[in-house]
């Protein structure tokens, strides 16, 4: 699959999420009900830096770039985004079928579109998303596509035609590692700036279809897999967070209030 | 296996009807009501009209449930030094396994790692497994996941609690992959049911939603969690449990991943990234009071903030700014030292978990949001705050 040289140039795959425009959303502590105002919708901000870092791979040798969404209909828009900002093909996994997917099953059927688009040499995930907040759909696409898979990557120093070598950012240390084609990595933040949507590219891919891959165009047919089905945990509410409704006022001795606040960040466990 | 159905003679009010969706995925197509790709399958609309939406569950994946017995606890370390946040879920873990009268179990992978399987023992695990071999030197996805894998294979245990550090939060989700089963990463609140179901509670939406998860029909149930959410036991001085050592073929410890080079870390750190900040205000008379600020910021592991003043006086960064016109922080605690709490300033940080104050001027409005409002001269409250911080710090 990582023969590049064969085919002369790279296929890159970025996987990217159409998610609410704000996470500042509220439930109604009544109703339980989402509170829909002002939720429009956007790329994920971690995408941006995905796409980024697979436009700068394109410009600095012959690379093909995909992106992949899976969602309703409108998320048609952040693939148009990404066409704004250099990528060359895109498609949309939308079926009732993958409605209610939670991690595993939104990984297994991204991952089975991915082998729908051809053949693939680096997939580039952004490091997570701003609604699930997991960072887990990345490793899971690696795991069902049997590649490897290196997340937190903060920098790639070079591409070779069978291998890249990037830097990890762990706890206390980065990593630089050498990892054979083809592979998964989710990038940081930090990796390059993203670019803005370029108003010319705007214009010229404009007509550029999206295609849309729906369960019947996969390879996997059984139901099972997908959606809610597919999908082994269940919410079963969601709730407001605690808010913390502490109003105390301390007065008296300097001293007095300084060990009294030690005793306090002790039984916070901040201490 | 379960799904909604629309009934769509019930239907009054059709626009009622559309925004009782948070996620946009009713609408209509041919005069008829869909539920398109966007559902979530959150049900607000059967709770909101019951009489239009029905939820219909069928033929649920079967699992023997008392084929897997233990909770299960992943040793994360770094340099052959074990991460505490592996304590704190061996806590958890035993907490869980006492309710339902199961075993402890602790997997530990990794090169010469005999001195901390022996460190485990302290902290009360039933059984560990080791998994010793030079391949497992350095943290790579496939031999780590191999490992894992034979784990789970050979102890069939019901829960799987992972730490959500860098290691953790990329061997968790490939491992629950390959056993297709739940993941829930970073949760804060973790319970147990009779039937070993897991509860599990994580926030979503940047904190902003609370989500109740479960996984009732797959096992292992494997669920993430940060450092410093549980209490780690204390270490006990007798060693109990026992040890036990697994061997795997080298052929499954083979990866695409080489490690060229391991660099040190030089810490910079951003007032975004830290759990706790100290702030120092105005109340700071001279530029080296500031190691008041800096050095309750030490014992506290936190990072330490200005206000503007501070910053147009040259004493500290400008990237240490909190406000409209600095950073904004979401903490889990701040303390401000001497901060008046201009409007400017709280908009950067009124959403931190935990706000303590401390100003001696009693109106200043900085107690307005606060939750602690501490009314008193710095000068004498950080001393001795310090001091007694220091005193509580010291192992008795």
């Amino acid at each position: 699959m990582a023969e590049i040289g064969a085919e002369e140039h790279m296929n890159i795959t970025v996987c990217i999420k159409q998610v609410p425009g704000t996470s500042e959303v509220e439930i109604d502590e009544k109703t339980g009900v989402l509170k829909r105002d002002g939720i429009d919708a956007k790329m994920n901000p971690y995408d941006l830096y995905a796409i980024e870092t697979a436009v700068r791979i394109k410009e600095s040798q012959q690379a093909q770039v995909r992106v992949i969404s899976m969602g309703p209909p409108q998320a048609e828009a952040v693939i148009c985004e990404a066409y704004m900002m250099g990528a060359d093909e895109g498609c949309l996994l939308t079926d009732r079928k993958f409605a209610g997917a939670d991690v595993l099953a939104t990984a297994y059927a991204l991952s089975q579109g991915i082998r729908q688009m051809g053949a693939f040499d680096l997939i580039i995930c952004g490091k997570m998303t701003t609604d699930g907040d997991t960072a887990q759909v990345g490793p899971e696409i690696a795991e069902y596509l049997g590649i490897p898979h290196v997340s937190n990557v903060l920098r790639i120093h070079a591409i070779h035609d069978t291998s890249v070598i990037l830097e990890m950012n762990m706890a206390e240390s980065v990593e630089i590692q050498e990892v054979m084609l083809p592979c998964l990595i989710t990038v940081e933040k930090d990796i390059f700036q993203p670019r803005l949507p370029s108003f010319k590219l705007k214009l010229q891919t404009r007509e550029r279809p999206v295609k849309r891959i729906s369960f019947k165009d996969l390879e996997d047919q059984n139901e099972r897999h997908y959606g809610l089905k597919g999908s082994p945990t269940q919410v079963l509410k969601i709730f407001p967070p605690p808010v913390n409704t502490t109003s105390e006022r301390w007065e008296g001795k300097g001293e007095e209030l300084g060990s009294r606040l030690a005793q306090k960040l002790l039984e916070l466990k901040f201490v | 296996m379960a799904k909604i159905i629309v009934h769509q003679n019930a239907i009054k009010d059709r626009e009622a009807v559309i925004k009782v969706c948070p996620f946009n995925a009713l609408e209509f197509i041919d005069d008829e009501l869909i539920i398109n790709a966007a559902c979530k399958m959150c049900r607000i609309c059967i709770k909101r009209f019951p009489d239009v939406f029905e939820y219909v569950e069928d033929d649920l994946p079967h699992v023997d449930k008392d084929a897997w017995r233990g909770v299960a606890v992943y040793i994360d370390h770094i340099e052959n030094s074990i991460h505490p946040v592996s304590f704190e879920l061996i806590g958890k873990a035993r907490a869980m396994a006492d309710k339902i009268g199961h075993p402890v179990y602790c997997l530990l992978m990794g090169d010469n790692v005999d001195a901390m399987a022996e460190e485990i023992l302290h902290y009360g695990a039933d059984e560990v497994f080791v998994y010793d071999k030079p391949a497992l030197h350095h943290f790579r996805i496939e031999p780590y996941t191999a490992v894992f894998e034979d784990f789970i294979n050979k102890v069939h245990p019901t829960i799987i609690l992972v730490g959500g550090t860098t290691v953790g939060r990329s061997l968790a989700p490939r491992v629950a992959a390959r056993f297709r089963t739940g993941l829930t990463a970073d949760c804060t609140i973790l319970d147990v049911q009779d039937n070993t179901d897991l509860d599990q509670i994580r926030p979503a939406y940047g904190g902003n939603i609370m989500a109740h998860i479960h996984t009732p029909n797959h096992r292992p149930q494997f669920a993430t969690v940060r450092y410093k959410i549980f209490d780690a036991p204390a270490r006990s001085e007798t060693m109990v449990g026992k040890l036990t050592h697994c061997d795997i073929s080298e052929d499954l410890l083979t990866s695409a991943i080489k490690v060229i080079e391991i660099k040190k870390k030089e810490k910079v750190k951003s007032i975004e990234d830290a759990d706790v900040i100290v702030v120092a205000g105005r109340a700071f008379k001279k530029e080296e009071d500031l190691s008041m600020a800096f050095e309750l910021a030490d014992l506290l592991g936190g990072m330490v903030a200005t206000t503007r003043p501070l910053i147009e006086a040259g004493w500290t960064d400008p990237r240490l700014q909190i406000g409209l016109s600095g950073r904004t922080v979401k903490p889990k605690l701040i303390i401000t030292c001497g901060v008046s709490g201009a409007i400017q300033f709280v908009a950067g940080m009124n959403s931190a978990d935990t706000i303590i104050a401390i100003n001696k001027d009693p109106h200043a409005q900085i107690f307005n949001i606060a939750h602690y409002a501490v009314v008193g001269d710095i000068y004498e409250v950080l001393p001795e705050m310090i001091r007694k911080i220091k005193a509580l710090k010291k192992p008795a």
